[in-house]
């Protein structure tokens, strides 16, 4: 069979040209989410020394959980240890902006909020924060997505997502998920 | 019938050394196997015997090891030696070395075995401290890998030999591309080296009770995604240049072949960062650059994808298929290599699509650490990649034990099952991580109402896994019968596919590896630089380390 070593050349050429089109269209995409609408992974690269995160003043334990801050942003605070959340049920309201921020005093956890993406890796010797806004009300599941030990099947947290009128912080800010109700 | 004597005319110098390095790959390619089916049925809402989170998690880690470190590196090895000794048409240098390095593999094995057996190894398969098992575990794969370079070293010492016998003429493709994949592994396995020799072996001694997490993520990084390259090598170096031969016809282009592979060499590596795009130790800058570099290692498969096609093409066509689709039929589907070469494709295709949404820097967020991860790389690695060692473990044994195979049709049956136990497996995989399953896990609670609407994917799922379980087996039931095969060996022909146009003459830029060498350091540089340097630039508060034992 002969095939002109120039038109094999050619058709190579070509194709790689297609090739590198797929490659920048895709990439422009990329791009565009990231410039225009901030989907950006998350990466705010904040210090937690995991021998002292309790005694540190923000993840000591009474300020765990949701709470709403002076300037009237939403953040939870929550610690990943082998092998539970704590708190493991978190308040937040639908529609509205939040924020979650994660550390761990032990080995790597990670979670993700099922039906979002909501996803994050907690790595000791740092804060992993999220950024999001939930849609649907109901309880999510949030579980350790990242072996941790034996315990780590067992490891998931519940976020509550409620009404805008049923948020309803204390007075310091605070909301807590009290009595479980089943899921 | 010919006596033994005569039908070993036709099998190699290094027979022996191929066949014990093969064995080993797949005595452990199939013990995952069987533990890979019993994992699925443990996750699933079915009774699994002996189910326990030990249990889970220690039969988790030895599958992952012995997948991704005895079947890879001893299949990979023994691949090399063949084609030095086929392409080249020399004895394999230092053999001593070789048996060297296969007793310490062995070693190596063994005592990682061992050290999981007993539980205190139950780390999964990666690295990732402050979780440290025995020391034990560490400094078997260490010498498993340390065996590997040794091969490095003798491939790349085949070639000069070859090249300074034969001046100013073209390396065989084969051998340029098994040299690539030898240089590319040297290069892979610094990351890694450096993450067991500096951190985790002094934790696991108990030398420091401190340890940089973020440190080990990013040197772990280094390795993650350029290994698997280093797996894939062998299924590619098959595409190119025994696949078109089974066809029957001619590799398209030689040139296109040699840049693939050096596009692999260069761009397998600065790209281990997109395993940390969820993690919090990297901003987005090097992120972004990583994904984009990421972005290109998919521009070698896609060239591959059109040569091989256009290989395959001028084999149908002159077996007499015509019209723009009629030569995919005539194509001879009834020989392992063409066949596994296909369904290698469709599982390349669905495979690369889910990688490039895990690639997608933003859209990654959906998917990380969730079933479809599970279902990407088993489609790659467990699919595209294992198939084709299946073809050359079947395009091999002939030369090997010069008994030829008594009939295809198991063979063929084999790589079948293979293809739909991997799809029925995988495709329920990426619906229910899509829905956010989350990945290892011994067990799920099935009463909850999310959990329970996953239940009938997974049995889906699992019914996969024990097609491929019965494909594994019958893939070793058919390497064993060749051993005793009656059938005489025809005519001992060599597995490469000459090129439409064979190079006479090539820059030395596609004929060694100078060059390239040079740019790898400097894109390793660019990406890895600052990326590393920021631990002793602005430490961290580090771990403490948490052993296992």
């Amino acid at each position: 069979m002969a095939i002109d070593e120039g038109a094999i050349l050619k058709s190579e050429l070509r194709w790689a040209m297609v090739v590198g089109g797929i490659v920048l269209v895709i990439l422009s995409a990329i791009l565009f989410a990231a410039l225009s609408m901030h989907i950006n992974p998350p990466s705010n690269r904040e210090f937690a020394d995991p021998k002292t995160l309790h005694t540190s003043d923000e993840f000591t334990e009474a300020n765990l959980g949701t709470r709403v801050e002076p300037d009237g942003k939403v953040v939870a605070r929550i610690i990943a240890t082998q092998f539970n959340f704590v708190p493991d049920c978190i308040v937040v309201p639908a529609g509205r902006d939040v924020t979650l921020r994660f550390t761990t005093p032990d080995v790597i956890h990670g979670i993700l909020v099922a039906g979002t993406n909501v996803n994050t890796m907690i790595v000791p010797g740092y804060v992993a924060q999220v950024h999001t806004r939930f849609t649907r009300t109901g309880d999510l599941m949030m579980p350790c997505h990242e072996y941790c030990g034996l315990g780590h099947s067992q490891m998931i947290a519940t976020v509550r997502v409620v009404p805008p009128g049923a948020f309803r912080p204390a007075a310091d800010g605070r909301i807590a998920c009290g009595e479980r109700r089943p899921a | 019938m010919a006596s033994p004597a005569e039908r070993a005319v036709g099998t190699l110098g290094a027979s022996r050394l191929i066949l014990a390095h093969a064995w080993v790959a797949f005595a452990a390619f199939t013990i995952a196997c069987l533990l890979g089916v019993w994992q699925m049925l443990a996750r699933s809402p079915l009774d699994a015997p002996a189910h326990s989170a030990s249990n889970y998690f220690r039969s988790v880690t030895l599958h992952g090891v012995s997948m991704a470190f005895v079947l890879t590196t001893f299949f990979i090895m023994a691949f090399g030696y063949f084609v030095a000794e086929t392409a080249l048409k020399r004895p394999v240098p230092g053999k001593g070395w070789a048996w060297a390095a296969f007793w310490m593999g062995i070693a190596g094995t063994l005592m990682t075995a061992l050290a999981i057996a007993s539980g205190n190894a139950s780390v999964l398969y990666t690295f990732y401290p402050p979780l440290t098992a025995t020391v034990w575990f560490y400094i078997g794969l260490v010498l498993v890998v340390v065996g590997s370079w040794i091969w490095c070293a003798i491939m790349i010492a085949a070639m000069r030999q070859w090249k300074a016998a034969n001046p100013g003429q073209p390396v065989p493709l084969a051998m340029f591309a098994t040299v690539a994949n030898a240089i590319m592994w040297l290069w892979t396995t610094a990351g890694v080296a450096a993450e067991l020799l500096f951190q985790m072996i002094p934790a696991a001694l108990g030398l420091n009770g401190m340890v940089d997490v973020g440190l080990s993520r990013t040197l772990f990084s280094w390795t993650l995604h350029a290994i698997v390259y280093f797996w894939l090598f062998p299924s590619y170096i098959a595409f190119y240049t025994m696949a078109p031969r089974a066809a029957g016809g001619r590799l398209y282009s030689d040139t296109m072949g040699r840049i693939a592979f050096i596009l692999f060499l260069l761009y397998s590596l600065p790209v281990g960062l997109h395993h940390l795009f969820m993690d919090p130790e990297h901003s987005n800058g090097f992120k972004f650059l990583q994904m984009f570099l990421t972005a290109l290692v998919s521009i070698p498969t896609l060239l591959t994808v059109f040569t091989i096609t256009a290989s395959f093409e001028i084999a149908g066509r002159m077996r007499g298929g015509s019209g723009l689709f009629g030569w995919i039929r005539s194509l001879p589907w009834d020989r392992p290599m063409v066949l596994a070469t296909g369904l290698a494709f469709l599982m390349l295709f669905w495979g690369g699509g889910g990688g490039l949404i895990n690639m997608s820097y933003g859209m990654n967020a959906m998917v990380h650490n969730t079933s479809w991860v599970t279902a990407h790389f088993h489609l790659i690695f467990g699919g595209t990649v294992v198939i084709m060692y299946f073809a050359i473990a079947y395009a091999m044994w002939p030369r090997l034990t010069g008994r030829a195979f008594a009939s295809a049709r198991p063979l063929l049956l084999q790589l079948w099952l293979w293809f739909v136990g991997m799809m029925v497996m995988t495709l329920p995989w990426h619906w229910t991580g899509l829905q956010g399953q989350w990945r290892r896990v011994a067990a799920f609670d099935y009463s909850n109402p999310l959990v329970a609407s996953w239940g009938p994917w997974v049995i889906v799922s699992l019914l996969g896994g024990v097609v491929l379980a019965v494909s594994a087996l019958l893939f070793v039931a058919n390497l064993a019968a060749n051993h005793r095969s009656d059938a005489a060996l025809g005519t001992v022909d060599v597995p490469y596919a000459e090129a439409v146009h064979p190079p006479a003459r090539l820059p030395s830029s596609l004929n060694g590896f100078g060059l390239w060498n040079g740019l790898v350091a400097l894109l390793m540089a660019l990406a890895y630089g600052y990326p590393i340097a920021q631990f002793f630039i602005d430490p961290p508060p580090e771990a403490v380390v948490h052993r296992l034992h």
